[in-house]
């Protein structure tokens, strides 16, 4: 058993008091704008780390005019630091099959998919099971909705929205260009919503408690709790479902051994933040948005390894096809190789910098766009550790 | 037509361009160039090397204007500080991975990275050198291209042709990261797979990570060697698209200063192909005529119909790959290069009395595939190789450089004879349609005894530029001997590109199509399209190619085959009669199932 | 079951469209441990791909291997927290035993050694699958214990 700092208890509430189904026929016999207004209301944000209004994006797809379109729970949980989604498909997978029936009714999708991401093929066996009641459960009730399992099979940028689609249709899991996006043209070109676990559970939960109660918990820009991986320099390492909003000295103290001198939030594509900045750092979309990622270095840590194998991680997993990805992080990586050897001076560093920015602003997608963060955040606050 | 206007400005210049359209197109409506390198006219957009990006007023990220679709009030900003500097990283990471060592390229002077990095003044390499050694061995296997790793820039202009436009995909994108490359199935050399050495990608590679398998050395080689009598013949596409590696424009028209070059560089004789060409119609459309004779009045269901053309050797190579159980439809006649070949080593040699092995015959072609073909051990009916080495009309162009010789100002010259008198229908031949044309002149005047009932003998449905064209052709009042084919409509069918042949081939093999003839050329546009080309191409280029052909047409005093004096002298003093006994030795092959799979 | 008769088999149960080439070819590899070129090459002529394509969309997935490799792939995890946690030293173990490299599988094709990114189990490193099945809180001792159940299985 996981432990909790019972700060916040909506993700992992007992499923047993609750009981999802009722959720499903409360919420059912609501209008589909009723319930997007609710989620609008909520002021949810996706919790895959991009932070994307989820009651707008359920509203895009349910104003598209289709026949087919479709509702995908993506569960590629892929970023380094970020294990929350396992835990959730593990212990309450009923609430995400409810949130991705519910945002059936809503958008007008017959049909839906849980991407799984082949790391986590131990779930398979177990979840398909309980798949199946539920699939069961929608048939006797006459719920026009079924719920399908994919898996993937290693490839960190498949968590990307439209290189899940290619994924999903039997390519290459390389990302698409936008426009159009998903909830035009997703999974086989049709609207699709694509929402991560943790934000289709908050979508159940939203329509069980209401969107008053979400609203009381985090700030005026980040709504509600999040689930956040914590890992790293910390003696209790874990899944803690917490508020929007803390102030990351909290965090620390709460979850530091002591001895912390950077915390990485958001995962490999996320930013560090040193020691001395702790006091001025906001967890949530005001601040540092992060996926729930949170990784703790003690002072022990070299950061320079840590930046390392960050840039080791996006070089290999880059889908490759994009030039200022592919071959930025390689210079990335390598360049901070050259300066460790002595044969780059210091001061490449900062053609390096000047490199993530272009990665930030040309690159195809959100992988190589983020590769920066890393990069930037560490190489500006511990130049010396990359350097000697 | 019902589309709606979107407008924007691009560079503070207003604009109003159709809903759909791309930032990179409507740029191009206001003659601003925004460079690309992984977008091609002929290919699906795939916006993966992100040299065209653009500033969107208010956008957090700069857009890829190939990718990206105008939107109403948009402002654009193609030059901007930020554009400019982010380009001018991507070419220098994309030179970071490239084998820049251009004085040593095959393609040095005709490489869009080359032109980009000078365009940009990428100086001293900031950023490592990232290019793997392992990159660097070149797969030589293919006789007709040559794949250079260490080049590669990963556009995928080569994938999305070998895919989209051929229907093969023997190419394609394989691993991800920093191994991500093109490859083949499993990194098989090219002469492994399922390539039909068409030469498309070379003609869409953007550097020289594809190139054909040059043969400039051999055939200089040639030339000097006093004890080797060396004899050139040019396809019909190559006098319409060599001036584009000259200086002139496409579309121009420049068959006499080809022969009066040839000459120059010091080939013994200077002949034409398209004598090869009416050659061909002779015996495919007596064997065209003897095979419906065959299954409509002898009901010998040994022949098979539809009969398909033979003349390029990717489509063939195409089809003995992926229909290997149609290979008897094929016509059995070789390709006019080959005809050629087996016949300056015969019939020719003898005339001019030298011995056949002391003459090395050349092609000019606006093809890779003839290279491969050469090299086919069907092709050795002289007793020798009968085609020694083929040329591009690209490597030709580059002798015609090294030579010194002022192309645009040379006198025009005529073919030597014999092997050089051609007609109009044989220069048709160059353009998808065109053999498909010069066969019907020929067998509807052999089978009627008139001429085509099309004004200027200019059949037009099988004329023009779509993927597959369809004809019927209604025979009347027909002469005795070919009472059967009385009232009969001849069913035609016409592809040009792979991709559109598969088609055609799924549609035979479902029996859904009752055609008789199919011509298939397996580039798009047929040869003047070839992988042996000028670059760049695009359908633009390619119609204007295509004029230039029908004008040669136009322009030739006789128009069909069955007229051409040579030819006819050659059947009453060597051949005797279309498949006859000779003709079946020397001009006619046979075909072998490969590997699809 | 030859591997004809296994993509067949796979190809009625997940149908013949581009949609079911990863269940088919994850299905291949569920039963022969990596794909072979006479598996790559029945999916292709199965679905109407090229083979190069197949390949191609193989290649991409870390999980999709088109190398031969052992009955049992052990991967263990390299990613930041589980270097911090030792990973290494858990590589090295498993080496010494097995006496392989990571990449390499052993003479007897019981096992092939291999590193992966991120397996999302970070407070709980160092961790590898071995196959499907996921072991986290490693000591050297303990992932040569649990190797060693797999080698007797089969």
């Amino acid at each position: 058993m996981e432990k909790y700092l019972k700060k916040v208890d909506i993700i992992f509430e007992d499923t047993k008091a609750l009981s999802c189904v009722n959720v499903l026929e409360k919420t059912l016999k609501r209008s589909p704008d009723e319930i997007i207004l609710d989620l609008i209301d909520s002021g949810l944000k996706g919790r895959g780390g991009a932070g994307f209004p989820t009651g707008l994006k359920w509203k895009f797809t349910r104003n598209e005019d289709s026949d087919v379109k479709y509702v995908i729970c993506n569960a590629d949980e892929g970023e380094p630091g970020t294990f929350k989604d396992r835990e959730i498909i593990d212990k309450v997978p009923e609430k995400i099959f409810t949130g991705m029936t519910i945002c059936g009714y809503v958008i007008g999708a017959k049909e839906g998919y849980i991407y799984l991401r082949g790391e986590y093929n131990f779930l398979l066996k177990g979840l398909q099971t309980k798949l199946d009641k539920f699939n069961d459960m929608l048939k006797q009730k006459h719920i026009d909705f079924i719920i399908h399992l994919k898996s993937g099979s290693g490839a960190y940028v498949c968590g990307e929205e439209s290189a899940l689609f290619e994924s999903m249709e039997g390519k290459r899991g390389e990302p698409r260009n936008k426009p159009p996006y998903p909830t035009v043209a997703g999974y086989n070109s049709k609207p699709t919503v694509i929402n991560n676990v943790e934000t289709l559970v908050y979508t159940t939960m939203i329509c069980h408690m209401g969107p008053e109660k979400f609203k009381e918990l985090g700030t005026k820009d980040s709504r509600g709790s999040k689930v956040f991986s914590v890992s790293g320099d910390t003696p209790i390492a874990g899944i803690y479902e917490l508020e929007l909003g803390m102030p990351l000295n909290q965090f620390v103290e709460e979850f530091g051994d002591g001895d912390t001198k950077a915390v990485q939030v958001g995962g490999a594509s996320g930013h560090c933040v040193p020691r001395k900045k702790f006091n001025d750092t906001i967890i949530g979309f005001e601040g540092i948005p992060t996926g729930g990622s949170m990784m703790i270095f003690n002072s022990s840590r070299s950061m320079y390894n840590v930046l390392h194998d960050y840039l080791e991680f996006f070089t290999e997993e880059s889908c490759g096809q994009c030039t200022p990805c592919r071959v930025g992080c390689q210079q990335l990586l390598k360049g901070i190789e050259a300066v460790k050897r002595g044969e780059k001076a210091p001061a490449y560093l900062d053609d390096l910098k000047k490199v993530t920015n272009t990665m930030k602003i040309a690159a195809k997608c959100g992988l190589g766009q983020s590769v920066g963060n890393p990069f930037n955040s560490i190489v500006d606050n511990f130049r010396e550790e990359i350097i000697y | 037509m019902n589309k709606y206007l979107v407008n924007l400005k691009i560079n503070n210049m207003p604009i109003s361009v159709e809903e759909g359209t791309t930032i990179l197109d409507a740029a191009r409506q206001l003659n601003l160039r925004i460079p690309t390198l992984c977008h091609h006219p002929d290919l699906s957009v795939a916006g993966n090397c992100r040299v065209c990006v653009v500033e969107v007023k208010g956008a957090r990220l700069l857009a890829a204007s190939c990718a990206t679709p105008v939107s109403e009030g948009m402002e654009v900003f193609t030059n901007s500080e930020k554009v400019r500097i982010a380009r001018k990283h991507i070419v220098e990471l994309l030179l970071t991975e490239h084998n820049a060592d251009c004085t040593k390229c095959f393609k040095s002077g005709n490489c869009e990275l080359q032109d980009l990095a000078t365009e940009y003044r990428i100086g001293d390499h900031v950023f490592l050198d990232i290019v793997k050694p392992q990159s660097k061995i070149q797969d030589i296997s293919s006789p007709s291209i040559v794949k250079d790793d260490s080049k590669c820039i990963r556009c995928q202009r080569c994938v999305r042709t070998c895919d989209e436009l051929q229907g093969l995909t023997a190419l394609a994108v394989t691993n991800k990261g920093d191994h991500q490359k093109i490859s083949t199935f499993l990194n098989k050399p090219l002469n492994d797979v399922v390539c039909s050495t068409c030469g498309q990608c070379i003609n869409r590679c953007p550097t020289g990570a594809l190139t054909e398998h040059t043969n400039i050395e051999e055939v200089w080689n040639a030339i000097y060697d006093p004890s080797k009598f060396a004899v050139v013949q040019t396809a019909p596409a190559t006098r319409i698209a060599l001036g584009e590696d000259l200086g002139l424009t496409p579309g121009e028209r420049v068959t006499g200063k080809m022969v009066s070059a040839l000459k120059r560089l010091g080939f013994n004789k200077v002949l034409d192909t398209d004598f090869t060409a009416d050659l061909t119609i002779m015996e495919e459309g007596t064997e065209l005529l003897t095979r419906l004779k065959k299954i409509l009045v002898e009901k010998d269901d040994s022949v098979k119909l539809p009969m398909m053309t033979s003349c390029s050797p990717g489509w063939i190579k195409f089809q003995e790959h992926m229909y290997p159980d149609l290979l008897e439809n094929l016509s059995t006649c070789k390709s006019p290069q080959q005809m050629f070949g087996a016949l300056a080593k015969t019939y020719y040699a003898e005339k001019i009395n030298i011995k056949a092995q002391d003459m090395i015959v050349v092609s000019i072609m606006p093809c890779v595939a003839k290279k491969f073909e050469c090299e086919r051990s069907e092709m050795r009916d002289s007793g020798y190789q009968d085609v020694d080495f083929v040329l591009t009309t690209r490597e030709l162009a580059m002798m015609i450089k090294q030579a010194g010789i002022d192309f645009n100002h040379i006198e025009e010259e005529h073919y030597d004879s014999i092997l050089g008198e051609s007609t109009g229908a044989a220069v048709i031949f160059g353009a998808t349609g065109g053999v498909m044309e010069a066969a019907l002149r020929t067998a509807y005047e052999i089978v009627t005894g008139r001429e085509v009932p099309f004004t200027n003998l200019n059949i037009q449905p099988v004329r023009g530029m779509d993927g597959i064209k369809e004809a019927s052709i209604k025979i009347k009042n027909v002469k005795p001997e070919w009472s059967f084919l009385e009232g009969v409509d001849l069913n035609v069918a016409i592809a040009n590109g792979l991709a559109n042949a598969r088609k055609l081939m799924e549609k035979v093999k479902s029996g859904e199509a009752n055609y008789h003839f199919i011509e298939i050329m397996g580039c798009p546009g047929g040869c003047l399209g070839g992988g042996g080309q000028p670059i760049p191409t695009s359908p633009e280029i390619r119609k204007k190619r295509a004029e230039a052909i029908y004008s040669e047409d136009a322009n030739m005093p006789i128009r069909k085959s069955h007229e051409n004096p040579e030819v006819v002298e050659v059947y009453e003093q060597f051949l005797g009669e279309p498949l006859g006994h000779k003709s079946h030795d020397l001009l006619h092959t046979h075909y072998r199932p490969r590997k699809r799979y | 079951m030859t591997t004809d008769l296994l993509v067949k088999e796979l190809v009625d149960k997940n149908g013949k469209c581009r949609n079911s080439l990863m269940p088919i070819l994850q299905g291949i590899v569920q039963k022969e441990h990596y794909l072979s070129e006479e598996a790559m090459l029945a999916v292709a002529r199965e679905l109407d791909l090229s083979a190069a394509d197949v390949y191609g969309t193989a290649s991409f997935y870390t999980f999709l291997d088109t190398v031969p490799r052992g009955q049992n792939i052990i991967r263990v995890c390299k990613t930041i927290t589980c270097h911090m946690k030792g990973k290494d030293e858990i590589v090295n173990a498993i080496c010494n035993h097995l006496k392989i490299k990571v990449g390499e599988t052993t003479h007897d094709k019981k096992y092939t050694l291999l590193t992966a990114n991120c397996l999302g189990w970070c407070h709980k490193g160092p961790v590898m699958l071995v196959n499907d099945d996921v072991y986290p809180d490693l000591t050297p001792d303990k992932a040569l214990e649990i190797i060693q159940t797999y080698g007797k299985e089969e």
